[in-house]
């Protein structure tokens, strides 16, 4: 018995006798805090992950306090924990600039067509190995829906046999993107109002006999855009979000529909 | 003295903690980025390494070997060191918050360093006394501080050069870092020839 009793109670002792050093140190040497920081310290996550750029959250709690640091630099918290912070600082609230992934392909059933049958395992990258795929354009989705097998958070549906991505629930981990064997998913900020939903490299021609709504690569909204963000690289067009107003012109001139307008902000997006 | 020295030098040499028995390896990637937090984490590790053994020795030749429990040693060890740690944590919070503010959330990661229980361990297992307990870990501890200052300059390099696309980041870190380890195998057998083993 003694042989059990004798080590249980020697760790025990220690353990104790190692607590009660270290509460009566951290009441000697206590350090006055701002109380505030310990407030905006339990509002965050508590990762410790470093997105916001101080050294784990402590850190910044004790840089939103001191220094006035924006409020939205919590990614993993989202917009949930910035209108906490902002509220408890009595701050501004600042939207949290999240990733979202998007999917670069408006080709529908009815706006493509398919080139054969395909039978074998239901997966985009099989089907990939056989002719790109059985839909008759080889850049866009195949629609077996590797990527909505890969989300955690079942925010990826196979509609109309192109990935649609719910907005609300994707937390922009970029699973789907790096999934995809096509590689049409990006994961873009979360403040893009305007996504080319083709990306089809083909020239204009051949890209009209396969689908109805891919870029032909026209010009047309690279002439028409106010403020000369979009570019025709490879016969698509690609938006530079740098220079882009998002004032939604090109998606109303553009020929085939392919420039989608959108709207990923808004607060509480992520938390449901 | 000869003993002592001779300890002292394999230690900071060759059996580099980090680069030779890749212990305590998380640091070493993670707090070697500037020159100026290596040194402070490099500090603190010597600071709890000494603390350490000198608490660690007393509790195993004193408590758990009259009694037969020396196979409490790594619960035990690990107790003491955490708690150590907590306190090294409050004192510097409250005496030096600079260097608290630069070391951030890397000296909690001390409390489960591998290094400091290793060398708490080695020290036993090599029979050392007291005196040379104490110097090995002194000497772990600059090992340590040695591997972190060479390792924040090869990593200033390496963060400002352009390696190809796949080596970016972490691999080229890594590849770094395994180079380095490599070259300290050049220390082999110093000691014994020096000081005739």
């Amino acid at each position: 018995m003694s042989a059990i009793l004798i080590p249980v109670g020697a760790v025990s002792g220690i353990g104790l006798l190692c607590a009660v050093m270290l509460t009566v140190v951290s009441k000697v040497m206590a350090v006055q805090v701002d109380e505030r920081i310990t407030a905006v310290r339990d509002v965050l996550p508590g990762a410790n992950c470093g997105a916001c750029g101080y050294a784990g959250c402590d850190g910044y709690a004790a840089a939103l306090i001191e220094d006035g640091v924006k409020t939205n630099l919590c990614v993993p918290g989202s917009d949930d924990v910035s209108l906490q912070i902002s509220n408890l600082l009595g701050v501004e609230f600042e939207d949290v600039i999240e990733r979202i992934a998007v999917c670069h392909c408006g080709g529908t059933t009815s706006a493509t067509q398919r080139k054969m049958e395909y039978g074998g395992v239901i997966s985009c990258a099989a089907a990939k190995l056989l002719y790109g795929g059985e839909m008759s354009c080889r850049y866009g989705c195949i629609g077996y829906g590797d990527c909505a097998r890969v989300c955690p958070n079942g925010a990826v549906c196979i509609e109309d046999g192109v990935a649609r991505i719910n907005p609300r629930r994707c937390t922009g981990c970029g699973l789907c993107a790096k999934v995809c064997p096509n590689g049409i998913i990006s994961t873009l900020p979360d403040t893009v109002t305007t996504v080319i939903k083709c990306s089809s490299i083909d020239r204009g021609g051949d890209v009209r006999k396969k689908c109805q709504r891919g870029c032909i690569g026209c010009m047309r909204c690279v002439r028409e855009c106010p403020n000369e963000a979009i570019a025709v690289v490879n016969n698509l067009a690609v938006i530079d979000y740098d220079k882009c107003g998002g004032c939604g012109h090109c998606a109303e001139v553009c020929t085939v529909k392919c420039v989608k307008i959108a709207n990923f902000t808004g607060v509480f997006n992520k938390t449901e | 003295m000869v003993k002592l020295i001779s300890v002292l030098m394999a230690a900071v040499l060759v059996n580099n903690y980090v680069l030779r028995q890749f212990l305590g390896i998380c640091p070493f990637l993670g707090v070697s980025k500037d020159l100026k937090s290596a040194t402070g984490m490099s500090i603190a590790v010597i600071f709890v390494m000494c603390l350490a053994t000198a608490v660690t020795w007393c509790i195993h030749m004193y408590l758990l070997v009259p009694r037969g429990m020396e196979y409490l040693q790594t619960v035990v060890f690990i107790l003491v060191i955490a708690a150590l740690v907590q306190l090294v944590e409050i004192a510097l919070k409250k005496n030096i918050p600079a260097l608290y503010r630069a070391l951030g959330v890397y000296l909690p990661l001390i409390t489960t360093n591998c290094a400091v229980l290793g060398v708490t361990i080695a020290n036993l297992d090599r029979g050392y006394g007291f005196a040379e307990s104490m110097v090995n870990a002194l000497g772990s501890g600059l090992g340590f501080f040695l591997a972190m200052v060479i390792f924040s300059g090869v990593r200033y390099r390496t963060e400002t050069s352009e390696p190809p696309k796949p080596f970016e980041g972490l691999p080229l870190t890594l590849i770094s870092a395994s180079i380095l380890s490599l070259s300290f195998f050049g220390f082999n057998g110093i000691v014994e020839n020096l000081f005739g083993g």
